[in-house]
C-alpha cells in the first residue's frame, strides 16, 4: 500500500463524507427542531439530482442545472411540509414514518411517470473534469475535489447561520423552548417552514452534485437515506456538528472499507476469490458496525442536541 | 351483561367461515388462482400478526421485521440449495447437506431468525423512540447488503428454489393444501400470540408500553421483557418468511429490503395495531388493493402512497376497531 493511494482513498472517503453531511445536517435539524422522522428527506435528493440533469441538459450550463436543482428540492420541500408534514410534528414518530413511507412511494412512482424508468446520466462539466496533482504521483479528479470544498463550504455556512444569526437564534430556541418562542410573538410555523425548506436545498444540492457520479434512478434517494440515518444516530439526533463528524466519519469507514479489505483480506486467504467475496461482504457492512459500536459506547451519540 | 351475539363475535365467525371456504369459493367463481393470490396474503398476515407482538403491545417501533422474513426465507432456501446440490454446508460442523424435509427447515427457520432477533434486539433496545427506529431499519439493511454480496447464494439474482419443503402427507404443490396449511400456521400463531398478550408477560410488555418508568420503578427488568418479545417476534417474521420461500419457490434479498418492513409495519396499522386480528385485515387489505390497482394502472403506488397520508392523518383506529365497533378493548 502506497501512500499516494492511501491519501487518495482519505480524500475519496472525505467527499463521501461531504455529501452524507449534506443529507445529514437537514435530517438532523428537522429532527432536533421539530422532533420529526423524515423519511422522504432522500426523495429531496432525488429531486435534486432529476431536476439538475434536465436543467442541465435544457440549459448547457451545470451552474444553472444545480441551482434550478436546489431551488426545485427546496420548493418542493417547503410544499410537502405545508400540506402535510406540518401535521404530523406533533403525532408520535410511528405516524411520521408511515406517513413520509407514503409519500416516498408517491414521489418514487411521480418520479417514473415524469422521466420514465431508464435511469439518467448527467457528464462532469468540463470546467471540472480534469484531475488536480494535490496528491504527488496521484492525480486527482477536479469534481470530487471540488465537492468536498462545496461541503466544507457548507459546513462553515450552516455554523454561521446558526451560531451568529438571527434566524440561527430562533433555530436554537424553537429546539429548546418552543412554546417560549412562539410565545414571544415569533411566527412558529413559518419558522418550521424555513428550517424544512434549508433542509429540503441542501439534500436537493447533494443529489445535484451526487448527478455526474451516480446513476440518476428511482430508489437513489432511499440508498443514501440509510446511510444517512447511520451517520444521524452516529453523531447524535438534532445536532448539526454531530452530523459533519458522524459524516466524516461514516464515509471514510465505508471507503476504507471498500479500498483496502481486500488486500487485507487476500492476506488471510490462499484463494483470492473467496477473500473477495468475504470482504465485499465485510466491507458492506462495516458501518453499521461503527454504529454498532459506537451507540454500545454512547447510546444517543457522539453529540447532544440543542435541546438536551 | 354477556350477550351470546355480540359485533365483534359476529366479525370473527364470519372472518373465520370466509378464509375457511375461501379455496372452495374460488373454484366455484371459476378462478383457482384467488388461492394461491390469498396463500400469500395469509403469510404476510402471519408476519404482520408477528410484528404487532412487539409494535402494538410493546410499543417498539421496529422498522427492520423485514430482515426476520428474509432470513426465514433464506434458511428454507439455503437448506435446499444444499439438498438439491448434494453440497456439504462446508461452514457448519459436520459434513450435513441440507434438507427439503420441512419438520427440519421450518423450526431452524424459527431458530435462526430468533437468534439474529436476539443480537439485533440485545443491541437496539439499548436505544429507545427514534434511535430505534433507525437502528432496527439499519440492521435490516445490514443484512440486506450482506446478503446481495455474497455470491454463494445467489448475492442480488437470488436462490430459486428447486423444490417445496416436504412435508408428508402434505402435497406442497396442491394449491388448496398449501392454502389450508398456511392457515393453519397462521391460526395456530395467532392462538399464541393471543395467549403471550394476556399472560402475566403480556402485561408486563403493555406496561411498558405505556410507562417504563413506573414498570422498572415496580421492579421489572424492562429490558428483558422487551427483549423476549422482540424474539418471538422475529421468530414468527422468520415462520412466515419460510412459507413465503416455498410460495415463491425463490428466495432473493429483496425479502429483507426495508420496504418489506414498511409494507408490514402499514399492514399492522391499516389493520388496527394492539389487535392481533387487525393485522390480518390490514394484510388482506393492502394486498388486494395491490392486486385491484395493478389491473388499472402500473403507477399504482401512486394511488397507495397518498392513501397512506390519508389513512395516518386522519383514519387512526385500523379497520378492525371499524368493524368491532368500542367493543375492541375487552380481548
Amino acid at each position: 500500500m502506497t501512500l499516494a493511494l492511501f491519501l487518495e482513498q482519505t480524500l475519496n472517503g472525505l467527499q463521501q463524507g461531504v455529501m452524507l453531511f449534506l443529507m445529514a445536517a437537514g435530517l438532523t435539524l428537522v429532527f432536533g427542531i421539530m422532533n420529526m422522522i423524515n423519511l422522504a428527506h432522500g426523495s429531496l435528493y432525488m429531486v435534486g439530482a432529476y431536476v439538475t440533469a434536465s436543467a442541465t441538459k435544457a440549459s448547457g450550463n451545470f451552474g444553472i442545472g444545480v441551482l434550478t436543482g436546489m431551488a426545485a428540492a427546496g420548493l418542493t420541500g417547503m410544499i410537502v411540509e405545508r400540506l402535510a408534514l406540518r401535521r404530523l410534528y406533533s403525532r408520535d414518530h410511528l405516524d411520521q414514518v408511515l406517513a413520509t413511507f407514503g409519500i416516498i412511494l408517491t414521489f418514487n412512482e411521480l418520479t417514473k411517470i415524469i422521466w420514465g424508468p431508464q435511469a439518467l446520466f448527467l457528464s462532469t462539466p468540463e470546467w471540472l473534469s480534469g484531475t488536480v496533482g494535490i496528491i504527488p504521483e496521484a492525480p486527482y479528479p477536479a469534481y470530487r475535489l471540488f465537492i468536498i470544498l462545496v461541503g466544507l463550504g457548507i459546513g462553515l455556512g450552516l455554523r454561521h447561520l446558526i451560531v451568529n444569526t438571527r434566524l440561527g437564534m430562533l433555530i436554537r430556541a424553537g429546539a429548546t423552548h418552543r412554546e417560549m418562542v412562539s410565545a414571544l410573538g415569533v411566527d412558529i410555523d413559518r419558522l418550521y417552514t424555513a428550517v424544512f425548506g434549508i433542509g429540503a436545498m441542501l439534500a436537493g444540492l447533494a443529489g445535484a452534485m451526487a448527478g455526474p457520479m451516480l446513476a440518476i434512478e428511482v430508489g437513489m434517494g432511499e440508498k443514501i437515506l440509510i446511510l444517512t440515518f447511520v451517520v444521524v444516530i452516529i453523531g447524535g439526533i438534532g445536532s448539526v456538528r454531530g452530523a459533519l463528524v458522524g459524516a466524516l466519519l461514516v464515509g471514510i469507514v465505508d471507503t476504507y472499507g471498500r479500498a483496502f479489505l481486500p488486500m487485507i483480506m487476500r492476506g488471510f486467504f490462499d484463494d483470492p476469490s473467496t477473500a473477495d467475496n468475504f470482504s465485499a461482504s465485510l466491507s458492506s457492512m462495516a458501518i453499521y458496525v461503527l454504529m454498532a459500536l459506537v451507540l454500545i459506547w454512547r447510546p444517543r451519540g457522539l453529540f447532544q442536541a440543542y435541546g438536551e | 351483561m354477556a350477550r351470546i351475539l355480540t359485533r365483534k363475535k359476529i366479525v370473527h365467525s364470519a372472518g373465520l367461515l370466509l378464509l375457511l371456504s375461501l379455496p372452495l369459493l374460488a373454484d366455484a367463481m371459476g378462478e383457482p388462482f384467488l388461492t394461491t393470490v390469498c396463500s400469500r396474503i395469509l403469510i404476510y398476515a402471519l408476519a404482520a400478526v408477528s410484528l404487532d407482538l412487539i409494535l402494538g403491545y410493546g410499543g417498539l417501533v421496529s422498522f427492520g421485521h423485514g430482515a426476520f422474513f428474509g432470513i426465514g426465507a433464506y434458511v428454507v432456501g439455503i437448506l435446499t440449495h444444499h439438498a438439491y446440490n448434494a453440497e456439504v454446508i462446508s461452514y457448519l460442523p459436520g459434513d450435513w447437506s441440507g434438507s427439503t424435509a420441512a419438520i427440519i427447515q421450518w423450526p431452524l427457520a424459527i431458530l435462526v431468525s430468533g437468534f439474529f432477533a436476539l443480537v439485533i434486539g440485545a443491541l437496539s433496545l439499548r436505544t429507545q423512540g427514534v434511535y430505534f427506529i433507525m437502528i432496527t431499519l439499519a440492521f435490516a439493511q445490514m443484512l440486506y447488503y450482506f446478503m446481495i454480496s455474497l455470491p454463494t447464494y445467489g448475492g442480488e439474482d437470488g436462490l430459486n428454489l428447486w423444490e417445496r419443503s416436504s412435508l408428508p402427507p402434505i402435497d406442497m404443490y396442491n394449491d388448496q393444501e398449501f392454502y389450508y396449511l398456511t392457515l393453519a400456521l397462521l391460526l395456530g400463531f395467532l392462538a399464541v400470540a393471543k395467549r403471550i398478550v394476556n399472560s402475566r408477560f403480556g402485561m408486563v410488555l403493555q406496561g411498558c408500553k405505556q410507562n417504563e418508568a413506573r414498570m422498572k420503578t415496580l421492579g421489572y427488568p424492562t429490558y428483558m421483557y422487551k427483549l423476549v418479545a422482540f424474539v418471538i417476534a422475529g421468530m414468527g417474521a422468520g415462520l412466515a418468511g419460510g412459507l413465503a420461500a416455498n410460495h415463491t419457490e425463490f428466495v432473493g434479498p429483496g425479502m429483507m429490503h426495508w420496504t418489506r418492513s414498511g409494507d408490514i409495519m402499514i399492514m399492522v396499522i391499516l389493520g388496527g395495531m394492539g389487535t392481533l386480528y387487525g393485522p390480518v385485515l390490514g394484510a388482506i387489505t393492502l394486498l388486494l388493493m395491490e392486486e385491484v390497482l395493478i389491473q388499472f394502472t402500473e403507477h399504482w403506488m401512486v394511488i397507495l402512497g397518498p392513501f397512506l397520508v390519508f389513512v395516518v392523518l386522519y383514519a387512526r383506529g385500523g379497520i378492525y376497531g371499524w368493524l368491532i365497533g368500542k367493543e375492541k378493548d375487552d380481548v
